[in-house]
């Protein structure tokens, strides 16, 4: 078999058996029982070569409507922003993308390095003491949150937020089946988490209040009220943080968050149809040895020079098995590592600057929507999103504007049966005033 | 601070600097204050870097200098599956159809990547001998856990609340317990015997009916193929219990065993070890899962269907555990798994699992001579020594896997599976030719000469490194998790 990813020649093989002391390769699978053994070859497509392959593959992809070539207005949890140019070329650096788990600190102190810096970064934006090494996306890392909560307040109920990201809700609740844990919705009120309601709904068999900063209507919750209210009966604050609002935005930890979670995805990421993206984990001093997967840590080599090294592992499954504060292994880290290269571009000026811009644009498209007689409804502050009351199917219209070269917003309506013939209007920096005029006209000629 | 620090990002930074380029804004300045409540518009900048784009360019490219990646030189880490990562795969995954596209969009817009999702769950049916299989787990770890679940949803589906353990072999991979006990399991422990295989006396001494499942690597983490297989799927499913196959060491069996034919109930992969993920200094991967058919009706939603009208994912499944996460898995890396199978055909995907079993069966036995082999019989992708002859000398394991530094490898896995004393674990992988591979062992042999003759320099690598040992214990005691200005 000829192949370029195989280097094995026939008369490699032939010293290889001779050294075995085997006649064929055969010989080295009779412990499979005759039995088991699969015959023949399996009913698969065959092998192409490198451009045919190609060749099908981009076709495949040009079925797809990319963000490059229409104006998306698509948000609900991950968005088109900058992406610095330097990116992909650093993550493509195969040192990093073909290296595993720096298990081995000596020669791996470029991945662990980056992922401390990482770590630092997070600390930053979220406000808090730490942060760990990646987690899947932003869904996995608010549930972990719940379970971490639950464990350390040894209590058995969440309270979410009905304005945190439905998928995230569901990916909680999953979690939770498994460990017994009862989640419980607050329902909201004008986008927003209804505070009345929570503080009628806590009680002291609270683990934790899950909320989204800002949450999935784009809607800033003011955290303060959600603080006093949770730390009264002495339940944690989990906060899921989109990490380029808190460019501008006062920072959870400093608003007394427990727990910061979110996606990193805003940051260097490709869309890539949901994943792979990255989840964050930050936490308080108080949580450090509860935090599931990995966490890099600064130290000393012999001659006392600086170094890193992956720590505080007695948390993990590969040491503690059933006991590990959970069962993640592979995270995130080239994705963590490309969030950590577009944060440094970005810096500290840059990260203000995307921020504001994001807040500027949808303020924008808030009120160009108002001025061409849409309602758009929740009042608070708007951080990327607007939800605008169209009246009409969001399918059809969707199916209108990308003949416009346009991408249009979420219908709520298939996660909220109230919100019916309402899209979820996302609006980046990446978006163009002359896009959102062309879209809240396209809209209206529609609407009419 | 020490004259050797490589700088972090952090003490590069100089006020006044950027390294981004943002567009103008064209639309009118309002005042932010304005806009949002008080007290949330925020008062302290975050401390990130102030650097131009040279300044990261030259932080990185020193960084990744600092690391060793399977391009960089052999990687034969057990249990990892450190092969090749074909460059076409990272081609695919970054065109704009396929990467720059949004989960949420109308299903008619992203027909193309459907086909891909869709092609990609047959050949893996196929190639695991399953009836249904889920791409949305992200990672090995998190399809343990959704097959778990969907486990658990079984025998409640049929009544079975008693059902509460999950018994795994005392070789198993540290995620199999976790896994269980974040789906709400207990652990039970079953021992191997002096082959280095599941003891089939313990295992029915353990069996009950309070049995969820068995989750059993095959081959073993020993590299040993369970061939008792049949009779271990007839004493678990005779107690109602479920086969769970950890595809962890998949690479050792295709096209010549699947687990769908060995007696198992449903499965997990590791797109980013045998199907050439790639690892990407851990992660991102992809854990998709298999499932019999009596299983099907609790798969995670939405379940991606082709219909006459085209592909569409189907929320509408009454008795399905849920969704384990946001959208539908890690497509990049589903993407990156479908080119490979492509690019590898049935007749390629043989001789990888043929060449990757050849491969280790020589090493194995030009280094038996030199070192312990505990169980000796053939391996399949991978083998276990042991360091306890070497040990008596005074010179344990990790020394030898530091010294291997010093000649341009990355190590084996050591000290794992845990029932094996002073274990390392090989895996070359079939990518790897024979002159890397006589490399190695020559390294190998050389070390084990060197633990006879001038032990001192193995207990005091690495010497050619960019640094020596570093002091774990100080890391622990006194985490310093992020960096603080002086």
């Amino acid at each position: 078999m000829k192949h370029r990813y195989l280097p094995m020649t026939e008369q490699d093989q032939k010293e290889m058996l001779e050294t075995i002391g085997v006649s064929s390769i055969d010989e080295l699978f009779s412990d499979i029982p005759e039995k088991v053994r699969f015959q023949g070859q399996y009913n698969i497509k065959p092998a192409k070569s490198e451009s045919a392959l190609l060749k099908e593959l981009s076709a495949m992809a040009a079925k797809n409507a990319d963000n490059k070539a229409y104006a998306s207005f698509l948000g609900a949890g991950v968005y088109d922003h900058y992406k610095p140019i330097i990116v992909d070329h650093v993550i493509s650096r195969s040192e990093f993308y073909t290296a595993y788990t720096p298990y081995q600190p000596e020669i791996s102190q470029g991945e662990l390095q980056a992922i401390f810096e990482f770590q630092t970064m997070i600390c930053e934006l979220t406000g808090m003491d730490l942060a760990n090494s990646s987690m899947y996306d932003g869904g996995t890392a608010l549930a972990e949150a719940g379970m971490l909560a639950a464990g350390q307040t040894k209590r058995k109920k969440l309270l979410i937020s009905g304005a945190v990201h439905p998928e995230s809700q569901e990916v909680v609740r999953m979690y939770a089946l498994g460990q017994s844990i009862e989640v419980v919705q607050i329902p909201t009120k004008d986008g927003m988490t209804d505070i009345d309601a929570l503080n009628e709904m806590i009680d002291d068999n609270t683990a934790a209040v899950l909320v989204q900063y800002p949450n999935f209507y784009g809607q800033v919750e003011d955290l303060r009220k959600v603080e006093a209210i949770t730390h009264d009966v002495k339940a944690l604050m989990v906060v899921s943080s989109n990490p380029l609002a808190l460019g501008i935005l006062t920072s959870p930890g400093k608003l007394g968050a427990d727990i910061v979670v979110g996606d990193a995805q805003p940051f260097g990421i490709s869309e890539s149809f949901g994943g792979p993206h990255c989840g964050y984990f930050a936490v308080t001093t108080k949580l450090m040895r509860k935090v599931p997967g990995r966490l890099v840590g600064e130290t000393t080599d012999e001659v006392g020079r600086r170094g890193f090294v992956l720590t505080l592992q007695a948390r993990e499954q590969h040491i503690r098995r059933d006991k590990a504060t959970s069962n993640i292994c592979s995270n995130q880290a080239l994705n963590a590592l490309a969030a950590a290269v577009a944060m440094t571009a970005l810096g500290k000026k840059g990260v203000q600057e995307i921020a504001t811009q994001n807040i500027l644009k949808t303020n924008y498209a808030k009120k160009a929507f108002e001025a061409a007689g849409f309602e758009v409804v929740f009042q608070g502050a708007h951080f990327n999103e607007i939800v605008v009351n169209v009246q009409t199917s969001i399918t059809s219209l969707n199916k209108e504007l990308l003949k416009k070269g346009i991408i249009g917003g979420f219908d709520l309506g298939k996660v909220e049966g109230t919100l019916e013939g309402y899209a979820l209007i996302a609006v980046t920096e990446q978006r163009t005033k002359e896009e959102i005029d062309a879209l809240v006209q396209e809209m209206g000629t529609f609407r009419a | 601070m020490h004259k050797d620090n490589q700088p972090l990002i952090f003490e590069i930074t100089k006020e006044g600097r950027v390294g981004y380029s943002l567009p103008e804004l064209d639309i009118p300045e309002v005042d932010l204050s304005s806009l949002l409540p008080d007290g949330l518009l925020r008062e302290e900048p975050a401390e990130l870097p102030e650097v131009s784009e040279l300044d990261i360019m030259r932080h990185y490219t020193a960084l990744s200098k600092r690391n060793h990646g399977v391009d960089s030189g052999f990687y034969p880490l057990g249990s990892c599956t450190m092969k090749y990562n074909p460059k076409i795969n990272e081609s695919v995954a970054r065109f704009p159809g396929f990467a720059n596209i949004h989960p949420l969009q109308d299903e008619e817009t992203v027909q193309g990547a459907m086909e891909l999702l869709y092609d990609l769950q047959e050949h893996l049916i196929e190639i695991t001998g399953m009836d249904e299989v889920t791409l949305q787990p992200a990672a090995g770890a998190h399809g343990e856990w959704t097959a778990l679940m969907m486990i658990r949803a079984f025998h409640l589906a049929n009544g079975d609340t008693q059902r509460t353990k999950v018994i795994v072999p005392d070789s198993a991979h540290g995620t199999n317990p976790a896994s269980a006990t974040v789906a709400g399991f207990d652990t039970i422990t079953v021992k191997s015997n002096e082959h280095g295989l599941v003891d089939l006396e313990d295992l029915k001494r353990v069996v009950g009916d309070d049995t969820a499942a068995l989750m059993l690597t095959n081959p073993n983490t020993l590299g040993l193929f369970e061939e008792n297989i049949l009779e271990m799927a007839a004493i678990v499913h005779g107690v109602g219990g479920k086969l769970y196959y950890d595809g962890a060491n998949l690479n050792a069996v295709m096209s010549k065993a699947r687990p769908g034919d060995m007696g198992f109930d449903c499965v997990h992969l590791n797109l980013h070890k045998t199907f050439t993920g790639p690892h990407g200094g851990g992660g991102p991967g992809s854990g998709p899962v298999g499932v019999k058919a009596d299983l099907i009706p609790f798969l995670p939603k939405p379940v991606l269907v082709k219909t006459e009208e085209g592909y569409h994912f189907d929320s509408n499944r009454p008795q399905s555990i849920g969704r384990v996460k946001p959208f539908y898995g890690n497509f990049g890396i589903n993407v990156r798994a479908y080119t490979y199978i492509r690019s590898m055909g049935p007749d390629g995907l043989k001789a990888v699992t043929e060449y990757a079993v050849l491969n280790a069966n020589y090493m194995m036995r030009r280094l038996q001579p030199h070192f312990d082999l505990p169980y000796d019989r053939h391996c399949k992708h991978e083998f276990v020594l042991s360091g306890r002859r070497q040990k008596k000398l005074g010179v344990r394991t990790l020394d030898m896997a530091k010294r291997l530094l010093d000649f341009g490898y990355h190590p084996p896995t050591i000290y794992f599976p845990l029932n094996v004393e002073e274990g390392m674990m090989i895996e070359p992988t079939e990518t790897e030719s024979k002159e890397t591979l006589d490399a190695f062992i020559d390294a190998m042999i050389q070390i084990a000469k060197e633990v006879i003759e001038t032990p001192e320099i193995v207990q005091e690598a690495p010497h050619t490194t960019v640094i020596k040992r570093l002091d774990e214990t100080k890391a622990a005691r006194t985490p310093v998790l992020r960096y603080k200005k002086a």
